[in-house]
């Protein structure tokens, strides 16, 4: 994780992709969101979807999912290479999440951050507040989700 | 002629004025299903360990923001969801995670409705803003969202 006077409005990452299997569609909402067209395929199929498919917080919380495997794979780069990692997180919330299509069993959806915003947090010096739209994007080139987050990322450290 | 062996819902889009408060739960939250949602979904230190979590922001171990906001999605299900003609929902305004979620913690759900109204495209579907708060065992809140869930009509394009 680069300080955050290295992040720039406009960088972009592709954090990885997951295709989503009916079992885990219906394991995730069995669990947290067992409405009869996230669990069920005969009642998905009657439903206005027209077919099983995942809770919208299945989809954002495999984001999540990814988000964590890829900036841990970032930080190993940063630590093998011998650069300082800037610490970050938590989120403090997200706003805007747009759940725009449905997403099917045998859906692909890959996922992608952009920084949208950096500003200096007046709060805590020593950081600074980095805002990332989120999405995800199936097969077929539709978006899916869509969301934006805003999380605290360490600033460099001033020479001494 | 068709068969219909599903019951009648209780809660149409109708059933939905603006003020109504409920609370729903209550719900304990185990450090045991903090682990296991953080495992599958959230892998960070924070949510997975108490002794690597004692030394980040968080103080301590506490649930992963998505798995607070799964487990809203789950009390609302069984609070009132379920027995409605709930057709999902476009997105979430806004979440915003204000305190952390401890094991141990017995939380309920509080909803508020903000707005109704009817679909303008599709006559047989309605829209209801709620804004959503999960308390602790104290009524302080850890989490606060506003989202809009649709609703079908009781009575399809009639005047609310």
């Amino acid at each position: 994780m680069r300080y955050f006077e290295d992040i720039r409005v406009g960088d972009a990452d592709d954090i990885g992709q997951h295709t989503f299997a009916a079992e885990e569609i219906k394991s995730f909402a069995q669990r947290f969101d067992p409405q009869p067209f996230h669990v069920d395929e005969a009642a998905a199929a009657r439903s206005h979807f027209g077919a099983l498919c995942a809770s919208g917080w299945h989809t954002a919380a495999v984001w999540m999912r990814l988000m964590v495997d890829h900036s841990r794979r970032a930080i190993e780069a940063q630590r093998a290479r011998g650069e300082p990692v800037a610490a970050f997180g938590p989120a403090l919330g997200f706003r805007d999440l747009k759940w725009l299509k449905p997403v099917y069993v045998g859906d692909t959806i890959a996922y992608r951050s952009e920084v949208v915003e950096t500003r200096a947090s007046t709060s805590r010096p020593g950081s600074g507040l980095l805002t990332i739209r989120s999405t995800g994007t199936n097969q077929n080139g539709d978006l899916v989700i869509s969301f934006v987050s805003t999380t605290l990322i360490e600033r460099r450290p001033e020479k001494t | 002629m068709t068969v219909e062996s599903e019951a009648m819902p209780k809660y149409h889009w109708e059933d939905f004025k603006p003020g109504a408060v409920a609370v729903y739960g209550p719900r304990l939250v185990t450090r045991e299903e903090i682990i296991a949602f953080a495992s599958e979904f959230d892998p960070q230190p924070m949510h997975l360990d108490e002794a690597a979590a004692s030394t980040t922001i968080l103080g301590g171990l506490g649930a992963s923001g998505w798995h607070t906001c799964s487990l809203l999605m789950r009390m609302i299900c069984d609070g009132f969801i379920l027995d409605s003609t709930s057709m999902g929902s476009p997105g979430i305004e806004e979440v915003r995670w204000l305190k952390p979620l401890r094991p141990g913690t017995t939380i309920r759900v509080r909803t508020t409705v903000l707005d109704t109204r009817a679909s303008g495209s599709r006559p047989e579907m309605g829209l209801t803003k709620f804004m959503m708060e999960v308390l602790d065992d104290g009524d302080a809140i850890i989490a606060s969202l506003t989202t809009t869930l649709l609703f079908r009509r009781r009575k399809p394009g009639a005047k609310p």
